[in-house]
This record gives C-alpha cells, structure tokens and sequence, in this order.
C-alpha cells in the first residue's frame, strides 16, 4: 500500500462542514460514532443494527423528500451486506442521494478482519457498472472536498469509496433510542415542511 | 372509496383489492420482490404515478427503504412471497428498534398443495419466524378475508406504530401448476 490513507473522523467532519439541511443516516459501527463525533443533529440516523441496510433507508428518505439531500455514510463491511441494494438504488436513481462508505478494507467493530474491500474488492466500480451518475474511490481531501461540492449540488446519484486507516478512534456514541432519533428526525423534517 | 359489494358478486376480487385497501390508507411506496399472487397489485401500483414502486434484489432492502420513507413522513408497504420473510429476519430489529410502522404483504409457498418440498421449511416456520421477531400476523385462506385483514393490518400498523403481517394462504392464492 503506497497511498497515505485518510482519518475517518476527519473526512466525517469534512463532509459534513456547514451541512444546512442535509439528512445524513449512519450504518452500525464506527461510521454512526463518526457522525456523533462530527456533531450531534436532529437531521441525524444513526442505525445500530440492521447491517446492510443504511444506503436503502438513505433511499427511502430520498424518495420521501425529493427537495432535501441526503448523505448516507456507512463502512466497506455494512456496504457489503447490502450490495444488491447498490442495484436498486440504481434502478431508482434519485438526484438528491450521496452514499459515502468509509473504507478502511476491515471489519473494524469485531476485531479487524479483512473485508472484501480489503481483499480487492473496488464498492465504487460497482456503483459505476451500476450507472450511477457518479463513482469514485477517494484518497486526498482535495477530492474529498469535490465530492461534498457534490452532495450539496444535489444534481446526481453519488458513490464514494474513501479510503480511510485502521486507527481505532474514540466511541462516541449517539442515543441507542430508536424511537427518539425517529421523532426527534420527524419532526425536524415536518416542521421544515 | 372504492368497495366490493360482496352480496352481488360471486367472486371476490382479492387481488385488485389489495391495492384498493392500500391507497385508501394513503400509501405512496410499495416495494416488492415479485410473486405472480401479487402481480395485479404490483402492475396497477407500477401504473399509478402517485405511488413510488420499488423493485428489490432482496426483501430485507424493503425494511430499509421503507423505515426511510417513513422517517421522511410517508407511508409504503412490502408485498414479497413467504421465502423472502427468511430473508428479512435480522432486519425486522430495524422497525421493533424504532417502532415504525411496517405493513407486509406475504404470498405462501409450501403451506398447502405444494408441489415443491423445498419450499416447505420455510413456509411452515413463515408465521412463527415473524411472531418470534414481533411481527403481528393474521392470514386470510378465502376472498372474503382479504380486504377486511388487510385493513386492520394496515390500521394497526399505521395507527400503532407496529410491524403488521397478512398471510395469502395457497388455498386463496391456488396451488401453482407445474403443467
């Protein structure tokens, strides 16, 4: 591995400088304590269990709130347990979504075994055989930084693979009250109309 | 509202009911994996431009999409065959988590005149496996059961905030002709 690899918290906090209205749901694990350390947030899902399922849920926010953009940020191993919902959010292609997995090639949260990801296995040539509008495999903050320029544009169906490092950073940890995140994300959105 | 007239029409028309009953209740997503008992409901929500139809590689992406448009404020419903709710075991902590409202919709396979074996395990352990992850269920085996289920399964899940099962039995749906 010749390439300097990136901090999570620091492409979290990155893609979520000066958010405004961006809904953002979280996949278990690391990513949804990356989020949480990127600053709590009514516009905030962060999923505890329900592996593979983040980048569909991101989906149905999407679909539901076609003015609103939605950043869905997950890991390489939540990814790949919902890698069929790679093709169906293809076949819906909305222009408001952008999934964001945090790929640092290992199942971090059970001991840090290589995932595919970490085997060969490329999530965003997946997404670019999907047609999605676009796909990328990011390593430096300058392409970072296009890529939430392209969040916020909210003009296309992105994917990014961004390679991060194995470093184990503190947990923080959002509420594990699902029914609180639920109203508290509800109303946000219901009061904003 | 649209309605049968029971009295007057000799066979209930179950299928064209199912999407009656779910526009009624104001849904806007039907996501499915396709079953031919549901195929009326899926070509006249594929038809109808005020319902988004969401074709899934996997049942349990339903969960998800559909935990997703209700955060969003809108309601959706999961047609799928009893084989797929094998699929969805895990991810139905998703709605007991967050109590969301979730309304399946569940063709059976190997309950009744099934010809094909491997289709038994699962159909026989299909209600079981979604009472044990707290999915409420009630199962319709004639016409007439359909819409009236349907609808308190769809009041219970909307009004409660609760995972809400309607089995089609094969007696309803017909056993599958392999000639």
């Amino acid at each position: 591995m010749t390439q300097t690899l990136l901090n999570r918290r620091i492409v979290v906090a990155e893609l979520l400088d000066q958010r405004a209205d961006l809904i953002v749901v979280s996949g278990l694990g690391s990513p949804t304590y990356d989020v949480m350390a990127a600053g709590d947030h009514d516009r905030n899902y962060y999923l505890w269990a329900a592996m593979g399922s983040a980048a569909m849920v991101g989906l149905g926010l999407a679909m539901s709130r076609p003015k609103d953009k939605v950043l869905v940020v997950t890991g390489d191993g939540e990814m790949l347990m919902g890698m069929g919902a790679l093709a169906t959010i293809a076949v819906q292609s909305p222009k408001n979504l952008s999934i964001a997995v945090l790929d640092n090639g290992h199942y971090g949260e059970t001991g840090m075994q290589r995932s595919h990801a970490g085997l060969g296995v490329d999530l965003e040539r997946v997404a670019n055989s999907l047609d999605f509008d676009y796909g990328s495999r990011i390593s430096d903050m300058d392409a970072l930084r296009d890529f939430r320029q392209r969040i916020h544009a909210s003009n296309a169906l992105n994917f990014a693979t961004i390679k991060v490092d194995t470093a184990e950073e503190a947990r923080v940890l959002p509420s594990r009250d699902g029914v609180y995140i639920k109203h508290r994300l509800r109303t946000a959105l219901a009061s904003a109309g | 509202m649209p309605h049968t007239d029971q009295s007057e029409q000799l066979e209930v028309d179950w299928k064209t009911q199912i999407y009656r009953v779910l526009k009624d209740f104001d849904i806007r997503h039907v996501a499915y994996v396709p079953d031919a008992g549901h195929s009326t409901a899926i070509d006249l929500f594929e038809a109808d431009d005020k319902v988004n139809s969401v074709v899934l590689t996997t049942e349990e992406e339903g969960i998800g999409y559909l935990a997703g448009a209700w955060l969003g404020g809108q309601r959706g419903a999961l047609l799928l065959q009893s084989s797929g709710v094998g699929n969805c075991i895990n991810t139905l902590a998703l709605p007991a988590g967050a109590r969301l409202p979730l309304l399946m919709i569940v063709t059976m396979r190997g309950d009744w005149a099934e010809f094909n074996p491997w289709q038994n395990p699962m159909g026989q352990a299909t209600e079981a496996a979604l009472k044990l992850m707290g999915v409420r269920c009630w199962r319709a085996d004639s016409a007439q059961d359909v819409e009236p289920l349907l609808r308190g399964a769809a009041t219970m899940a909307f009004e409660g905030d609760e995972a809400c099962a309607l089995l089609l039995g094969q007696r309803l749906i017909g056993r599958k002709e392999w000639n």
